[in-house]
């Protein structure tokens, strides 16, 4: 994983606004005029802050505030290879095998959610990691932080479902860790998980390798596990039939290699959804991207929370499905062989990438019109406007 | 300034002397205070802002507005007068309103 | 009838637009006064899509952006006590006050939580007895309503440790001083519909009459958009000027009488103070004198704090239709959309931040949205 990761009351799903200094220090305009009526000239909308002093939530958000803290505080402390993990794992050549090797925290709240918890979300949040850059997952170490008081109940719970999410993955928890902080400095429990896998010959996955004329493919429906969550938020609880789509992608990526070894970028869309996703390929790759609005995958519960709570479906979080960007000779092959695997039934084409715009991900609006769809700041809000 | 969305009365019920009701949004079902449109019957659509329904979505109202829309292109075609289409079903429409005040 | 996918037909739209694009022959400047228009707007592409010659000028009706500086710096304040819950709005955290925002005062300690309604404030309250949980009551006549009911409730039940710190905005003051600007360009409003619902129509007929200009109150999905552009742009092309109900699906001509009811019950008008525009006569509310011990700015004395807005960017100017986003001195060097100067530039539908995004799209500057999305 690139950045840090926070899921509290309000993060990890997401849109509009972007970022900035805070309007507060703009110097004034001496030559404005200043007409007699009330002074419209003067409107201005004020902007986030960004010059912080102490961490916030956003800077756990998966979106531009997680990637300064990466860039200006960990990237330069830590040196060398840190820079350059923009994908979800690091490939390292061992002995002449490429191992990937990935690491990633778990902050959920609750702690079991509809359709999962943080053990399910832990074991494949990593393996996914491993996966998206190819790798066949092989071995996960599995860390809890356990406040004191938490019930030994909860705790056991969380045990087995970190096992049977372990052993449907196909992967084995080698080595573990539990420490105790005190009560009311945790929140029941926190899990660390790093994995390594083992990157098959020929196989060389990162997001700089998506190129003009690629095609992107979604594995299914977006937004499921952001909605899940938020559905059972203090604050925010509303009813819906909606489960995490929490999911090992392990086997899915495996098929897809078996149909060809020239996948170029994989990505698990979690924080900050798809926009945050193909934002950062747009970005490591100088590509355009354009997508389909109608040909995303939305399913109507998912739709109408969003627009319940003001939240855009391609900024909200998923746990088990994926991104492929797949040359078009490949695509037909790919999609297909996606179909065929339950994790990817619903795998649907949603757009492609282009020479146009690099950086950029644009989308076509079902009236024929195009939004861009911008990099999310931080973590996601709901509007009332 | 004003995010509200339609949904549909499931439940209506009294809780510490407050109008309340479950409203179905697509799928989403939310609890919504009734108290400012208390005579919403069930199965009727209503339009809520931050857990308020605010005023009942009238059925008859949204199919001649969408009737409107479906006419516009046809008789542009036939009559070549889209004005005058409009402006009759504006007449419909306040003669419409008028009624239900 | 779902009252949602049936207004986003895309055949029905081309009907809609093929109307207005046969209906317009000059140009013509429309403001949508609400911010989930303008979100409406630009999630759609709707701009695009219409004749060059009907330009939209995104209004203020955010009441996110609206909310007065020193009324943040309050709220700041109050929710940094200890003995407080301060309840809010999700939109209201990111935005600064002086020096800071909600955020900041959390990561400090402060007891700060997002609600999807007031009465979930109320809730906390009655949970929390020992508590002192403040919502901050932001936005528009829509929203009044139901903040109104929050005060009304809590001193019903007698629950003694709920107050409202109170920032609520009313539309028609704001077309007025938009209108009542020099070289004000707008020559038509699409009215919010969702404040249409609560407040009726009524105040609306004196301001077209007063300023001769088209009124149209509109809702907020696609095909709304576009019945409420098309309506105004015939009334002008006619030379009229009257107040259209383009939504009567939602708004009837006296509103919401309950609502109605409980807001005259609860507030009194006031002057108020928007952001970075200055104080608007009689365009707010605030709690009516018997209701006082409810008023969280009495209650924590934060009365006394006065804060003097900074001076901003041109944005006002940009709103108005008076200048071209890339004319702006600061447009792409100091202000973007990581780093906005104000509001048209903070949110991807703001006029700027949309200049900005299209431009690196490789449109021109002066028709950015023809040149390169078409």
């Amino acid at each position: 994983m690139t950045s840090t990761e926070a899921v509290e009351p309000t993060a990890g799903v997401g849109t509009e606004d972007e970022a900035g200094a805070a309007g507060a220090d703009v110097g004034a305009r001496a030559d404005a005029e200043v007409p007699p009526a009330p002074d419209l000239s003067g409107w201005s909308c004020p902007a986030p802050l960004r010059g912080r002093e102490r961490i916030v939530l956003g800077h756990g958000g998966g979106g531009a505030l997680s990637a300064e803290l990466m860039e200006h505080v960990f990237a330069p402390a830590y040196g060398g290879r840190a820079l350059s993990t923009l994908a979800d794992s690091a490939a390292l050549e061992v002995d002449g095998a490429r191992l990937a090797f990935s690491t990633d925290s778990f902050v959920v709240r609750p702690l079991f959610f509809p359709g999962g918890s943080i053990g399910d979300l832990a074991v494949n949040g990593t393996v996914n990691d491993l996966a998206m850059s190819g790798a066949r997952p092989a071995y996960l170490s599995c860390g809890f932080i356990l406040e004191e008081g938490v019930e030994l109940d909860v705790v056991a719970r969380v045990a087995e479902a970190v096992g049977a999410a372990a052993r449907t993955a196909g992967v084995e928890i080698a080595t573990g860790d539990t420490k105790v902080v005190e009560a009311g400095r945790g929140d029941g429990v926190y899990l660390n998980t790093a994995g390594i896998g083992v990157i098959p010959h020929g196989v060389d996955i990162r997001p700089r390798r998506a190129a003009p004329g690629d095609v992107v493919i979604v594995s299914g429906a977006i937004g499921v596990h952001g909605v899940a969550v938020l559905s059972r938020r203090e604050g925010l609880e509303f009813e819906a039939a909606v489960e995490s789509d929490c999911a090992a992608l392990g086997s899915l990526v495996a098929d897809m290699l078996a149909v060809t070894r020239d996948l170029h970028v994989l990505r698990d869309p979690t924080r900050g959804g798809v926009a945050a996703a193909l934002n950062e390929i747009a970005t490591a790759a100088s590509v355009g991207v354009v997508l389909q609005e109608r040909a995303i995958p939305v399913p109507e519960q998912v739709a109408s929370a969003c627009s319940m709570l003001g939240l855009d479906p391609m900024y909200v979080a998923n746990e088990g499905k994926l991104l492929a960007f797949v040359p078009r000779t490949e695509a037909d092959a790919v999609l297909a062989a996606m179909r065929a695997h339950p994790l990817g039934a619903e795998a649907a084409v949603i757009g492609e990438c282009v020479t146009d715009h690099p950086g950029m991900v644009v989308a076509r609006t079902g009236l024929g019109g195009t939004r861009v769809v911008d990099l999310p700041l931080g973590e996601q809000l709901p509007r009332i406007c | 300034m004003c995010l509200a969305v339609p949904g549909k009365v499931l439940r209506i019920e009294e809780r510490d002397g407050t109008r309340m009701a479950s409203v179905d949004f697509g799928g989403v079902v939310k609890e919504v205070c009734l108290e400012y449109v208390p005579d919403l019957r069930v199965g009727e659509y209503t339009i809520v802002h931050v857990g308020f329904a605010l005023q009942r979505l009238d059925e008859e109202s949204a199919r001649q507005t969408l009737e409107l829309f479906e006419n516009l292109g046809l008789l542009e075609e036939e009559f070549g007068d889209p004005w005058q289409a409009a402006e009759d079903a504006q007449r419909a429409d306040d003669a419409q309103q008028e009624v239900r005040l | 009838m779902k009252y949602i996918e049936e207004f986003q037909d895309p055949l029905l739209a081309e009907r809609l637009l093929e109307d207005i694009h046969a209906t317009v022959t000059r140009p013509w400047a429309l403001m949508e006064v609400c911010g989930g228009q303008t979100h409406s707007i630009i999630r759609h592409g709707i701009d695009q899509l219409l004749p060059e010659e009907v330009e939209l000028i995104h209004g203020p009706g955010c009441p996110v952006c609206v909310t007065p500086l020193e009324l943040i710096d309050k709220a700041l304040e109050i929710a940094s006590r200890p003995e407080v819950i301060f309840c809010s709005f999700g939109d209201m955290l990111r935005v600064p006050g002086t020096g800071r925002d909600l955020f900041q005062v959390r990561s400090e300690g402060g007891d700060v939580r997002v609600v999807y309604s007031p009465l979930d404030a109320l809730t906390l309250a009655r949970e929390n007895p020992d508590r002192e949980v403040v919502f901050f009551g932001i936005g528009f006549e829509t929203t009044a309503p139901p903040n109104a009911m929050a005060v009304h409730q809590a001193a019903r039940l007698g629950l003694r440790n709920f107050s409202l710190l109170v920032s609520h905005v009313r539309v028609p003051p704001a077309i007025e001083a938009i209108m009542r600007s020099p070289d004000c360009r707008v020559r038509a409003f699409l009215a919010a519909g969702h404040v249409c619902s609560v407040m009726g129509t009524e105040e609306y007929p004196a301001l077209a009459e007063r300023h001769e200009v088209p009124i149209v109150v509109t809702g907020f999905e696609p095909l709304d958009i576009l019945e409420g552009v098309r309506r105004a742009v015939r009334q002008l092309e006619a030379g009229r000027h009257t107040v259209e109900n383009a939504y009567p699906r939602a708004v009837v001509a006296q509103g919401n009488p309950a609502a109605r009811a409980m807001l005259d019950e609860v507030f009194s008008t006031t002057d108020r103070g928007w952001r970075g525009i200055g104080v608007i006569p009689d365009s707010g509310w605030r709690l009516a004198p018997r209701y006082r011990e409810y008023d969280a700015e009495h209650r924590f004395s934060v009365e006394g704090i006065t804060t003097r807005e900074p001076a901003a960017c041109r944005s006002g100017e940009v709103l108005q239709g008076l200048l071209k986003p890339h004319e702006c001195e600061a447009f792409g060097t100091t202000c973007t959309p990581r780093t906005p100067l104000g509001a048209t530039m903070v949110s991807s539908e703001g006029a700027c931040a949309a200049y900005y995004l299209y431009r690196r799209l490789g449109g021109t500057t002066d028709a950015p949205l023809e040149a390169s999305i078409r």
